[in-house]
């Protein structure tokens, strides 16, 4: 026999669908199917169940091997690690629970860490421009209801979002969208010929790091200014029938991703497309998202900002929060060797940082907690592998509209081991300890 | 005036963060106090004396007092910020905030500096011999209030998003700049005596910007004007005049409407 | 539990009608007792000299929640150089006008409020609103979520079902554990889904067919048949814009024929927030005036009605309302940063940052009107000091407000230092305004007015045997004339000051995070099939996440303190 867990939460991406069904064995030890998912959420629901998963921390010795090491000497290990350190770095939050930040925020004022999310090399660029321009946005439900402009720019969705466009983007019918996609013109600024493009009603194909003078000719256009002949390998006719394409919608929405936080003029191609946004309300209803990727990085950014004030690159190192990306930010804070020691948790740096920023981690003291084994475990000097947040316990996660979910448990985790969220309150108890010693 | 020597001593392990060596602070100090006051390395506490062999001593004010930074101090964060009066020398190159939210009094680097130099500027002259790095001039993050008043001159090249969000004051670098110059400025002036790249005065509301050399990608927004005879920083020459950006909202006096002003160098 | 015995203090507690008598006051097990009740064994604070009060309770305040958080993390800049640093047993704290959560609770505390209410919770964030509150420490909580743009209220006003209204109300009351029922720009929030508004209570909602006066008296008569704690709790259509003191007149009136009907001892039906805001005449900035005066004769004929200030402080500060059209509005005469949230089937929020400045003739007159509201009331029950923080200014400031408020002097000196101060005095009254609230009035304005209006007067409010230990004691001798400076100080930091029996502010600095409690309302009604069809379809069909993810869990809310209403009969 088997039963069903339903509107479960899925823990892979910021779209953070929570209309997923999970066919569990009897002992609820199992997860035999997983329906509603897209593949890669089924998948990592499935990849839990890996045999060969580690479930003992595990520490780097001299020769490379590891040894399998207790979760005690796993906490002492990583308190004494943070307690020496002068400027160690907690790195990653963006796959777990906004619990677990929590604690380890009260860890990072006492050590006196730098917090940093994965929006150092995904969004950070656009928790900036916002902090310059501010940003109109909206939940995804408005847009399913509302929306009959929709541009992805700099996005893929088809393979980024896989369930963006079914569940509340391209074709839902809403309340005052009963026709679904019929009712939405699909546009798609994108250099590369994506998935994503093929299914957009027009698709600019613009000069590659041109992104920023495309979105301000934009905006020229909305003004009725002169353009030049071609911006961005765009000719001028075309910017301004997307201009009047845009204003003649009731309801309008950009959402990007990677494709312009990442590129040349990074926070500034995203300041532009707000500023976009906020002079199309001068016309129509217009609105603005991040397509953000892990499925928990807006909830990091959400209990920084109520603990500390700032989304991402929290200095704690003097006793007070400091901000500054370009200087307090992960890799600029490796690159240079601003920090003694690495500890990350939620994420995987190991894969996703800078060669040079990997092999700095390398050389410091570093500690990774991740259920798998992955590039950053493969370089840290200890690795605690812990339950799967979403699949083996549960916990709250921002959606990318910044709207809640509590994530619900599905299974057990395999017998004993820790949550993020038990191991960094151990970590933070012997902190403590050390500390006030 | 009285001077106040500091060599460093050894480098820091990690960056040392010594916001206290400005006139400002030194001001009334004997070496001796000098050397007690703080700086951080990461989370410790230290003393400036740590790091420093400090000589002399301080005038009674910031304006009577002229400090001297020798030796590498290019792990050394926040020289000169905040101060008010008086001078700074540093004699080779320092890292980031050198002169940031700088009210007055002269700072000059003759090495290189890191980013963020003269950052949230107010007033007071900021001369960095060597090259400098991103956000020079530019405001701090958030703040629609950058640079108001002062100059910043860079013999050399600078970094990308110098003069954001400007107001006031002048930026003149004789080398070359990379993208994102006077982002957002309402206000200012900056001259770049080399070599532009692109996204030169985007979103720009008003101010003016002088490029010498070559602009590899006009923003759309700029649209020309004419031809005028000026003389700019000490060079007289004739510059082409646009206004812009066009995208943004410009706001009128007197009947007119006001744009940001880009000249470049025919 | 301890005991303690605050003696030879100057009370001050209109819920006992204590006028500045020395008095003692006897705490035990986290309640005010009689002084025969405890032991020998009781801690004594010697309170000489000083004056005794219950802790201050918050009506209004956006302390909390996602449009709160946006604003701390958009604004870097307000931060840069104003952090408290980490002390032992106490965390960072941090932001000016929208401090973190800490530093939410440790202010507050600081300055003897015990008790504050987050004044716009929107639903589908409820979660995070009480993540927050959580994360909040010492001062007892709630939240209003909002309701007069709700789809579900519209749909059911426009054919008058007030029953349907009402299970809805109690149902979204349990699911988001929320205390009160919010309503902000009726039908303008609506509106602003298509980037229209409603300026009058008459102009119809696009689509719903329904009007912000059938919204808000609607919303009354379903909070009266429940018999809510706090009454409906309004911030009206046209806020901001010269003019619109008619309607918020026509807005008052919407209540006229209505009593209470609770048994928390609640008398108002209708509460309006930050009213400065919203008593403005004149038709342009040029010829904006004061109508406090228009607006507080009506307010003191009619006692089924309640305001609070909205006091404008002179700072910088960052606005923040779920009155979304409002925020775009503003937006476009200061062009500062503007972020905006439309929350599906349920509201908006805008957030811009504004600087009140004294040298600009509009901020002069709003702040004179503020003062003029409260300096006007003839009943210091039903007007209550807020500064609808941050809107009009931090709740840091408070101590500054009540300065104000009770000397004409420190209200002349801010006058003769406004740039304009003869077009200030012109457009306004409050240069002829000598009145000069004393400490009795002040309680009444922030303790026991409040805690009666939302219906916790058998909680807050006063220091009467059987009430909670919330206990304030400042530096202020009644039988010495404080300058206005010293009355600013001794506000700002409380000598002392106790939560439910425990200590947590001693000397001004915080000793204990306390056992901070989240109020919310738990109401029942009858059965009702059609509300639980159409919530049913409503998530399937419009809502971006399933129903069954929608309800606050319990352990958002670790430490709750429910209130129980039964509206079955």
């Amino acid at each position: 026999m088997t039963k069903s867990v339903t509107d479960v939460i899925c823990p892979f991406c910021g779209t953070l669908c929570d209309d997923l069904e999970v066919v569990v064995s009897d002992d609820g030890k199992t997860i035999v199917d997983v329906y509603n998912a897209c593949a890669i959420g089924a998948e990592k629901f499935m990849h839990a169940q890996a045999s060969g998963r580690v479930t003992r921390p595990r520490m780097q010795q001299p020769d490379g091997s590891y040894k399998e090491v207790s979760y005690d000497e796993a906490v002492e290990y990583t308190a004494q690690m943070l307690a020496k350190s002068k400027k160690p770095l907690m790195y990653g939050w963006s796959s777990t629970s906004c619990e677990a930040q929590s604690v380890g925020h009260e860890i990072a004022e006492q050590v006196g860490a730098i917090v940093d999310n994965t929006a150092t090399v995904c969004h950070g660029t656009t928790l900036l421009a916002v902090q310059d321009v501010g940003i109109p946005s909206c939940t995804l439900g408005e847009v399913k209801n509302r929306a009959d402009r929709i541009i992805f720019w700099g996005c893929n969705p088809c393979h980024a979002h896989p369930r963006h466009m079914s569940r509340y983007s391209i074709f839902p019918r809403g309340f005052f969208t009963n026709k679904g996609h019929k009712n939405r013109k699909m546009i798609v600024v994108d250099p590369r010929n994506t998935d994503t493009a093929k299914m957009a009603d027009i698709h600019f194909q613009i000069e590659q790091g041109r992104d920023y003078e495309l979105l301000s000719a934009l905006r020229v256009a909305l003004r009725k200014e002169v353009l030049p002949d071609t911006v961005a390998g765009v000719p001028k006719e075309k910017i301004y029938e997307a201009a009047e394409l845009l204003t003649s919608g009731r309801f309008g929405i950009i959402f990007f991703g990677m494709g312009v936080t990442q590129t040349l003029s990074k926070n500034h191609n995203i300041d532009e497309a707000i500023m976009l946004t906020k002079d199309l309300n001068e016309f129509t209803k217009f609105s603005i998202m991040a397509m953000r990727g892990h499925y928990n990085v807006t909830g990091s950014g959400q209990v920084l900002g109520w603990q500390f004030g700032y989304p991402f690159c929290v200095d704690l190192s003097r006793g007070f929060a400091r901000y500054n990306p370009g200087e307090t930010s992960s890799n600029d804070l490796l690159r240079r060797g601003e920090v003694d020691a690495v500890f990350v948790l939620g994420s995987d740096p190991g894969a996703h940082f800078p060669i040079s920023s990997v092999k700095k981690i390398s050389e410091l003291p570093s500690v990774a907690v991740d259920p798998h084994i992955t590039p950053t475990t493969e370089v840290a000097k200890l690795h605690v592998p812990v339950a799967f947040v979403g699949v083996e316990v549960g916990g709250n996660c921002y959606r990318m509209d910044n709207v809640p979910i509590d994530a619900r448990k599905v299974v057990d985790p395999p017998e004993g081991v820790l949550t993020d969220e038990e191991f960094l309150t151990r970590v933070n108890k012997r902190v403590k300890e050390l500390m006030e010693a | 005036m009285e001077t106040v020597t500091l060599t460093i001593k050894s480098q820091p392990v990690l960056f040392l963060e010594a916001d206290n060596i400005t006139p400002d602070v030194f001001a009334g100090k004997s070496a001796a106090d000098i050397a007690s006051l703080h700086a951080y390395e990461g989370r410790d506490q230290i003393t400036l004396g740590k790091y420093f062999d400090v000589a002399g001593k301080a005038g009674a004010t910031a304006a009577d007092t002229k400090i001297v930074v020798k030796g590498d101090v290019s792990r050394v964060k926040y020289i000169g910020m905040k101060m008010s009066a008086g001078e700074i020398l540093v004699e080779k190159s320092a890292d980031m905030y050198v002169g940031g939210w700088m009210q007055g009094g002269k700072l000059t680097v003759k090495g290189n500096v890191d980013a963020f130099a003269g950052l949230g500027m107010q007033n007071g002259e900021l001369i960095i011999e060597g090259n400098a790095g991103n956000y020079l001039g530019a405001a701090y993050r958030g703040d629609w209030r950058g640079m108001q008043a002062g100059v910043i001159r860079v013999k050399g090249n600078a970094g990308s998003d110098i003069g954001t969000f400007m107001n006031g004051g002048t930026i003149i670098v004789e080398g070359n700049v990379d993208v994102h110059v006077g982002t957002h400025a309402e206000g200012g002036k900056i001259i770049v005596k080399g070599n532009g790249k692109s996204k030169i005065g985007g979103q720009m509301v008003e101010g003016e910007i002088y490029v010498f050399g070559t602009i590899d990608v006009m923003m759309p927004g700029y649209k020309y004007i004419e031809d005028v005879d000026l003389e700019v920083d000490g060079v007289k020459g004739k510059f082409a005049l646009y206004h812009g950006d066009l995208g943004e909202r410009h706001p009128k006096r007197k009947g007119q409407i006001v744009y940001g002003k880009l000249y470049q160098k025919i | 539990m301890s005991e303690y015995l605050i003696k030879n203090g100057f009370v001050f507690d209109p819920v006992q009608g204590i006028k500045g008598d020395k008095a003692d006051i006897a705490v035990k097990d986290g309640k005010i007792v009689k002084s025969s009740e405890i032991s020998s064994k009781a801690k004594t604070i010697d309170a000489k000299g000083k004056s005794v009060m219950a802790g201050a309770v918050e009506i209004h305040a956006h302390i909390a929640g996602p449009k709160v958080n946006e604003g701390r993390n958009y604004r870097p800049e307000e931060k840069l150089f104003g952090y408290t640093p980490k002390k032992t047993g106490s965390r960072m704290a941090g932001g000016f006008s929208i401090p973190t959560t800490f530093k939410t609770g440790y202010e507050y505390a600081r300055m003897g409020y015990t008790t504050a209410m987050e004044a716009a919770m929107p639903p589908l964030y409820a979660r995070h609103v009480h993540e927050e509150i959580k994360d909040t420490p010492i001062i007892d909580e709630g939240a209003y979520p909002v309701f007069g743009n709700n789809w579900f209220v519209l749909e059911y006003l426009k054919n008058k079902e007030i029953e349907n209204v009402a299970a809805y109300i109690a149902w979204l009351l349990t699911e988001t554990k929320g205390y009160a029922v919010k309503i902000v720009n009726p039908g303008g929030t609506e509106a602003w889904g298509w980037g229209l508004n409603c300026i009058s209570i008459h102009d119809p909602v696009p689509y719903f067919d329904v009007t912000p006066a059938q919204i808000v008296q609607g919303l009354l008569e379903a909070n009266e048949y429940l018999g809510l704690p706090h009454s409906i709790h309004v911030h009206t259509n046209n806020l901001g814009n010269p003019g619109n003191y008619e309607t918020t007149l026509d807005t008052f009136k919407l209540a006229e024929g209505y009593k209470a009907k609770n048994k928390f001892g609640r008398e108002q039906v209708l509460h309006h927030t930050h009213v400065q805001f919203h008593s403005y005449g004149g038709d342009n900035w040029g010829n904006f005036e004061s109508k406090s005066k228009e607006i507080m004769e009506y307010v003191n004929k009619h006692d089924n009605i309640t305001i609070d200030l909205g006091q404008v402080t002179l700072d910088e500060t960052t606005t923040m309302t779920a009155d979304g059209p409002f925020e775009h509005h503003l937006t476009e005469l200061n062009h500062l940063k503007w972020a905006n949230v439309d929350v599906e089937l349920e509201t908006a929020a805008g957030i811009v940052p504004y600087i009140y400045s004294p040298n600009i003739k509009v901020c002069g007159i709003q702040w004179a009107i503020g003062l003029e509201l409260a300096l006007l009331a003839k009943d210091p029950m039903r007007t209550f000091i807020t500064t609808d923080h941050p809107n009009a200014g931090p709740f840091t400031r408070y101590p500054r407000v009540m300065k104000w408020l009770m000397s004409e002097k420190a209200r002349k000196d801010q006058i003769d230092a406004f740039k304009y101060s003869d077009k200030v005095v012109a457009a306004t009254h409050l240069a002829s305004l000598d009145r000069e609230l004393t400490m009795y009035e002040l309680a009444q304005m922030t303790r026991a007015g409040p805690a009666k209006a939302l219906g916790l007067a058998h909680l807050y409010g006063g220091l009467k045997p059987g009430m909670d230990a919330d206990i304030a004691i400042y530096d202020l001798n009644p039988e010495k004339p404080a300058t206005p400076d010293e009355i600013e100080a001794a506000f700002s930091r409380a000598r002392y000051v106790m939560k439910s029996g425990t200590p947590v502010v001693v000397d001004g600095e915080i000793v204990s995070h306390g056992n901070k409690r989240t109020l919310w309302v738990n109401a029942k009604v009858n059965e009702n099939p059609q509300v639980v069809r159409d919530i049913k379809d409503k998530f399937l069909r419009y809502y971006s996440v399933n129903q069954a993810n929608y309800k606050v869990a319990n352990h958002f809310v670790p430490n709750p303190y429910i209130i129980e209403v039964d509206a079955t009969q």
